[in-house]
């Protein structure tokens, strides 16, 4: 767990208030990746074992309240979905109760699995999305911050969803300038086009100065911090911590970005944490400066 | 939460236990209005309602203000007439990825550049909400959703238990929304409805070119989506005369989604050609 300052500037920091409570994230893999990318804002891989697999049971016990409470849409990240064993039970459970969206590396993914998946899509009337995590056009660019041939295995996983009728969202970390934005998406979609994705759809989300990532550029500054002022006149709808919490084995905390912040973590229900939460890391700079939200 | 800047439109009207209808944004697609609203008329509508954005994508916005007067149509405000009236850089729709946003910038110009003060000061008056009993249900007309001008609410995306919470936040047993452009409607598990009635301007990315409205016949809660054809080669014509996107007149054309899709959830864009 970091040590942070947050406990200190939350005295000061402005509130996020719980306007409603529309989407649940599940920690579902914990920290644990059977990669170790380079940029991941919460150090998963291997061995993190921070926050544990959720075990089916467990995300039953929340889907109740997520029905109790009248939550809009659940997204399941980890870690890596898919080295939990009871992943297929936990999106059909999820399914029954609202739309899913898993985010995945896709590296575990073959036909035979991304099969599971579309008879999944197929029995539900909510929408159930794949958004799938690569970082470059190619390996030279994608494998040095996810991994010595991940370039490869994601697109073979992208590959295989496809040919079983899902048409994955791919989801790429900024990690190039903004000058330089809008031709590296239209390329990215152009990559999707090539394997045959007649809807490509590509999510680009901000790189957060966490975990891993801190260690390969830098991590937040002093002065990155939100004061009142950043927030006078301000529509809370757009901080996804106005509307949404993450469910990890260790309790619901404020947001998918900051689990590994002991004072994100706001109770042991959902019904524990609707309440405000102080905007005092330098994450929630980095949401409030780009308008980022980790939904689709 | 929004604080409104207009209260509710609260009708009480004995009219309104007759056939009702609903239409959704006109996006300045005037012949497809019209057709929509002498549909109503002829099939015997006592009361119509549109719920916003009388502006956006069409060639023709100066021509839809003067048609819903000349139908006394009862009109609330869309992001699209919230944004002119308050003289806002954008349309608001409420989009995230950039490539939606290229062509909703080009749209809302456009409507802009072809709106009059006049206008504008018709739009800032429009309500945010219309409610009304009929039938001893508590009806709420909004445009995106009873609480945000600008929310999608998808059919795909909105959980049973999302769309009841927000019925019952609203004190509505039925509510009726726009904004996506897809109609579709849902009886909850409690027995409240959700309807949303679709747009007139922009067919419904079916391959179909038909503009959609809801109808609500007398003494009945359970609404009918109504296919209307119109002249749409001509509007497509006068899309290009006007030089708009030729991607905007194909969709005319054909009844696909050109341009803003990357906002559709997964179900709603496989049904789709683009």
């Amino acid at each position: 767990m970091e040590r942070s300052p947050v406990s200190l500037v939350a005295l000061h920091a402005p509130k996020v208030p719980l306007l409603s409570l529309d989407t649940v994230w599940f920690q579902v893999a914990g920290t644990l990746c059977n990669l170790t990318c380079h940029h991941c804002f919460i150090s998963c891989g291997p061995g993190n074992r921070s926050h544990e697999m959720m075990a089916r049971a467990e995300v039953a016990r929340y889907l109740e309240e997520v029905g109790d409470l009248g939550v809009k849409d659940l997204y399941f990240t980890g870690g890596e979905p898919f080295l939990n064993r009871e992943i297929l039970g936990i999106l059909e459970d999820a399914l029954r109760v609202a739309p899913t969206t898993v985010l995945t590396n896709a590296t575990l993914i073959d036909d035979r699995r991304a099969g599971d998946l579309a008879a999944l899509a197929r029995a539900t009337r909510y929408s159930f999305e794949v958004r799938v995590s690569l970082d470059g056009l190619t390996p030279e660019t994608n494998d040095p911050i996810r991994g010595e041939g991940t370039f490869r295995t994601t697109i073979r996983g992208a590959e295989a969803l496809h040919r079983a009728g899902i048409e994955p969202i791919l989801t790429v970390a900024q990690t190039w300038s903004d000058e330089e934005d809008t031709g590296l998406r239209e390329r990215f979609h152009a990559l999707l086009r090539s394997l045959g994705i007649a809807r490509p759809r590509v999510k680009v989300l901000p790189l957060f100065r966490l975990g891993r990532e801190a260690g390969r550029t830098r991590g937040y500054e002093p002065e990155e911090r939100l004061t009142r002022e950043h927030v006078v006149d301000y529509d809370f709808w757009n901080l996804q911590c106005s509307t949404s919490r993450m469910v990890t084995s260790r309790g619901v905390f404020v947001c998918p970005i900051l689990i590994d912040v002991p004072a994100a973590r706001m109770g042991s229900t959902l019904r524990e944490t609707l309440r405000p939460f102080p905007l005092a890391h330098g994450a929630c700079h980095t949401c409030w400066a780009t308008g980022a939200s980790c939904r689709n | 939460m929004e604080t409104p800047a207009h209260p509710d439109l609260v009708i009480d009207d004995p009219s309104l236990e007759g056939p009702l209808a609903f239409v959704g944004g006109p996006y300045g697609n005037d012949r497809a209005l019209r057709a929509v609203l002498e549909d109503a008329v002829q099939r015997g509508a006592s009361r119509i309602f549109c719920l916003g954005d009388l502006g956006g994508f069409g060639p023709y916005p100066e021509r839809v203000l003067p048609l819903l007067d000349e139908f006394e149509v009862i009109t609330l405000a869309g992001n699209y007439d919230r944004a002119l009236s308050e003289g806002s850089g954008s349309c608001g729709c409420g989009y995230t990825h950039p490539d939606d946003n290229r062509f909703a910038r080009i749209a809302y110009a456009y409507t802009s550049r072809r709106t009059s003060d006049a206008e504008r000061m018709r739009f800032g008056a429009l309500p945010r909400h219309i409610r009304f009993l009929r039938g001893g249900a508590r009806y709420l007309l909004c445009h995106g959703s009873p609480r945000r001008v600008n929310e999608f609410l998808w059919e795909s995306a909105c959980s049973d238990a999302f769309l009841e919470r927000i019925a019952r936040e609203a004190a509505a047993d039925i509510v009726l929304c726009s904004h996506t452009g897809l109609p579709w409607t849902r009886v909850l598990p409690s027995g409240a409805r959700f309807v949303n009635v679709g747009a007139v301007g922009r067919p419904a990315n079916d391959g179909r070119t038909q503009a959609w409205y809801a109808w609500l016949p007398g003494s009945s809660r359970d609404v009918e989506l109504v296919p209307v054809p119109y002249d749409h080669d001509a509007v497509a014509r006068d899309m290009e005369r006007e030089g708009l996107p030729p991607e905007f007149a194909n969709t005319i054309r054909t009844g696909w989604w050109t341009t803003c899709l990357e906002v559709l959830p997964a179900r709603e864009r496989a049904r789709g050609r683009f």
